[in-house]
């Protein structure tokens, strides 16, 4: 086995652990006594970077920076177009924001 | 060499076009994924009476390690076949396959569970039948998923052995592999932990 294999599962291998953590830290957020609305944001965070480690690593995207702003710019711009929905579903339960208005 | 060779494009990125094709599928994945957490995220945050039937985390906290551990086990078949050794990337892409199988039975074996406690598509004990609906399409999506990309690495495994795919092919499909491991990422807290009965 070259050095350079060696090397490079040694990293798949921290990128490993590390996602692992963050996946058991999803879980201890779970338990915690806060605001569902802090969880569901603290949970989102952690998922985010975990995406982020394997997206980076394991797919190899930190090695092409083209590629990488091509899927990131794409990826975000759909998500961003998908948020149209939550002044709705808050207007549903409680009437804000619109009700409030005026 | 043909007349053509020096105006033949470059590929995009420098990403050959398989892996390209590839990567423009996870991107159209990503955004039929993230459709399905946003509607279900609205619908949550307009649904007063939600379920959080879920007591236990064991079962999900094993499906998660064994599909994280997955992603390694296809990066180190995928090293393997970059290094010529042939028989390690055939066994640690079977193992792959396994570990898929391992979590689709575990996912069932929830699916299940809920569905002996008297949850459908339409209706639950707990409170209101878009629980039901919303829970097991996403996950059901995502179990589809993995069932594919499980009959995929064996379909790719075997054409590796014979020759007929490489390095390259397995690299491709390992892509897929830790995309569907990384949409599990936000299936788990949106899905599970969010709902912990606590």
């Amino acid at each position: 086995m070259t050095s350079e294999t060696q090397s490079g599962m040694k990293k798949d291998l921290v990128v490993y652990l590390c996602i692992l953590a963050l996946a058991a830290l999803q879980f201890v957020i779970a338990y915690q006594s806060i605001d569902p609305s802090q969880m569901f944001v603290r949970m989102l965070i952690v998922a985010v970077v975990e995406a982020a480690l394997a997206l980076l690593f394991f797919m190899h995207l930190a090695e092409n920076r083209g590629l990488l702003w091509f899927v990131v710019i794409f990826t975000v711009f759909v998500l961003l177009a998908m948020q149209y929905g939550w002044t709705d579903s808050f207007r549903i339960t409680s009437g804000a924001p619109w009700s409030k208005i005026g | 060499m043909g007349a053509h060779s020096g105006v033949m494009e470059k590929p995009a990125f420098s990403v050959p076009a398989k892996k390209m094709a590839m990567w423009v599928f996870i991107i159209a994945d990503t955004a039929t994924f993230a459709a399905c957490l946003f509607a279900y995220g609205f619908i949550r945050n307009a649904t007063p009476n939600w379920p959080r039937p879920f007591h236990s985390i064991t079962n999900v906290a094993l499906m998660t390690f064994i599909l994280v551990t997955s992603s390694l086990t296809m990066l180190m078949g995928v090293r393997a076949a970059r290094a010529g050794d042939k028989s390690g990337a055939l066994r640690w892409t079977f193992i792959t396959a396994a570990a898929g199988i391992i979590f689709a039975l575990l996912h069932l074996r929830e699916w299940l569970a809920l569905i002996d406690e008297g949850m459908t598509l339409f209706k639950n004990p707990w409170g209101t039948g878009l629980f039901g609906a919303s829970f097991f399409s996403i996950t059901g999506l995502h179990l589809t998923h993995v069932t594919g990309g499980v009959i995929a690495l064996i379909a790719v495994g075997f054409r590796y052995k014979s020759g007929r795919y490489n390095a390259d092919d397995l690299e491709i499909l390992g892509l897929y592999w830790h995309f569907v491991d990384m949409v599990w990422m936000f299936v788990v807290p949106l899905v599970y932990l969010l709902n912990l009965a606590h």
